[in-house]
């Protein structure tokens, strides 16, 4: 790794002040180290925030709000998200390893990059880090994505993102010139010729905490993760479902959000449309997972995540409507 | 770039230890290189193995991931702090290990979980080392001693 100022600023404003292109925020630092350690980031000042950001977990009339500081540990063992926000919990559970849990933030999960080996290779340079070409795209792309790869095909490797959007949530984020509230499923954005990045957070900005709003009591939510191996692994295909039956039996309200397998957190808008409005059986949970396989493209090496993403939202499905 | 030292004062095994580091000086640099405690290893240095795994304020983290100045005045913990403890005799009765290399984060990983949990559950146990690799696959008899560590044999 090479050489570093470090700042430990008073307030947030003073923090805020110091960041820029060459000072980057440090809070667990899980995601950011292995950066810097691969010679893909060199700041040349590192801004500890972890003592500044909010941290825990809140809980009022109008939803829950977590604090960007708040460990992965702690929104795992919180009683509350695991009784009203089953899926974000069972998400920060199968996230990464319990050593990670315990220092990995909020903040830094939704922000952490991609681990797709080219991206992550200093001597490759990708389309994402500036270059022309996406390697992946014809290179080995076995982990990679099936939606929405038009600049570039990783895929984004949060758990906690898919369970949050299926939820509705929004960040709060602060810059130097002040604040704005932004419901995720904006926050995320696929990267753009002039934005390669994941998530639409200006330079110098910070994610201060994300808010879900409150849900009726029968709403149920569900977060299924296939990796490699039983744990210590990035999604292969990832399932965040939430939903709500009707007092007549109907299926009132739901969101199905899928993770590892776009460049984004992806909203299988299809399946909804399938469920909305119907009585939950066996024909209709079919339809969902073909519908939400839908669109997509796959890659030579990553064909295999189509079945395994359809078996995830019709277990989800099952298991939450049957 | 060259960056002045940092004077931080690192509480390991119940000891204060002053030591002057970069500020990209790792915990577990900090660790095995200033303070010569050579029990946490350095394998991947990436957070990708588990085998540099200590204790801070009690919970497991990988010592490879942190910046020693992060870690002033909080309550480190490393495998050289313990003592004829009975997790370690009971790695020794079930040979929990072959080469040894990942053995002190095991043994970290598990001393978290059983200070808040004095006997857990098998699914407990592997939840607790699902962190942590073992190259010579003695995860049966990594298992197997947390088993009698926690009183079931």
């Amino acid at each position: 790794m090479r050489a570093f100022a470090y700042s430990r600023p008073a307030s947030l404003d003073e923090a805020l002040a110091l960041l820029g292109a060459s000072a980057r925020p440090l809070a667990g630092g899980t995601d950011l180290l292995t950066l810097m350690k691969a010679d893909l980031l060199a700041p040349e000042r590192l801004v500890a925030i972890a003592p500044l950001l909010p941290s825990g977990i809140a809980r009022d009339a109008e939803g829950v709000t977590i604090g960007a500081a708040t460990t992965l540990a702690d929104i795992e063992r919180d009683p509350t998200l695991a009784q009203r926000f089953t899926a974000l919990g069972q998400a920060a559970g199968v996230a990464a390893t319990p050593q990670l849990r315990n220092m990995a933030t909020l903040g830094g999960n939704l922000l952490q990059r991609p681990r797709c080996w080219y991206f992550r290779n200093r001597l490759a340079q990708c389309w994402l880090k500036g270059g022309t070409a996406c390697h992946a795209r014809e290179g080995e792309n076995r982990q990679h994505a099936l939606f929405g790869g038009s600049g570039c095909v990783a895929v984004h490797p949060s758990d906690l993102a898919p369970a949050l959007l299926a939820f509705g949530a929004s960040a709060r984020v602060r810059g130097a010139h002040g604040e704005r509230i932004v419901p995720l499923e904006e926050f995320f954005s696929l990267p753009t010729g002039e934005r390669r990045s994941e998530t639409r957070l200006r330079d110098g900005e910070l994610v201060l905490q994300v808010s879900m709003p409150s849900y009726p009591e029968e709403t149920r939510s569900l977060y299924l993760k296939e990796m490699d191996r039983r744990a210590f692994a990035f999604a292969l295909a990832s399932v965040a479902a939430v939903v709500r039956v009707s007092a007549r039996q109907r299926i009132g309200h739901v969101r199905l959000v899928l993770g590892g397998v776009a460049p984004i957190p992806w909203r299988a808008h299809g399946a909804e449309r399938v469920l909305l409005g119907e009585e939950a059986d066996e024909r209709l949970i079919e339809a969902a997972a073909d519908a939400a396989a839908e669109g997509a493209v796959p890659l030579k090496g990553n064909a295999f995540k189509l079945p395994l993403l359809k078996a995830l939202a019709r277990r989800a499905l099952r298991s939450l409507l049957l | 770039m060259s960056v002045p030292l940092e004077s931080v004062t690192l509480r390991v095994n119940g000891a204060e230890r002053a030591v002057r580091v970069e500020p990209r000086r790792t915990l577990l640099d900090a660790l095995r290189l200033d303070l010569g405690l050579t029990g946490a290893k350095k394998a991947c240095d990436m957070g990708n193995c588990g085998a540099c795994t200590v204790l801070l304020d009690g919970r497991a983290v990988y010592a490879c991931l942190l910046l020693a100045i992060d870690c002033a005045g909080r309550e480190i913990a490393t495998v050289e702090g313990l003592h004829d403890d009975p997790l370690q005799r009971a790695f020794i009765e079930a040979d929990a290990f072959q080469c040894g290399f990942c053995t002190p984060g095991q043994i970290m990983s598990l001393k978290a979980l059983f200070s808040r949990t004095p006997a857990p559950s098998d699914e407990e146990i592997v939840r607790a080392v699902s962190g942590n690799l073992c190259r010579c696959g003695a995860y049966r008899n990594i298992v197997r001693a947390a088993r009698i560590a926690a009183g079931r044999r």
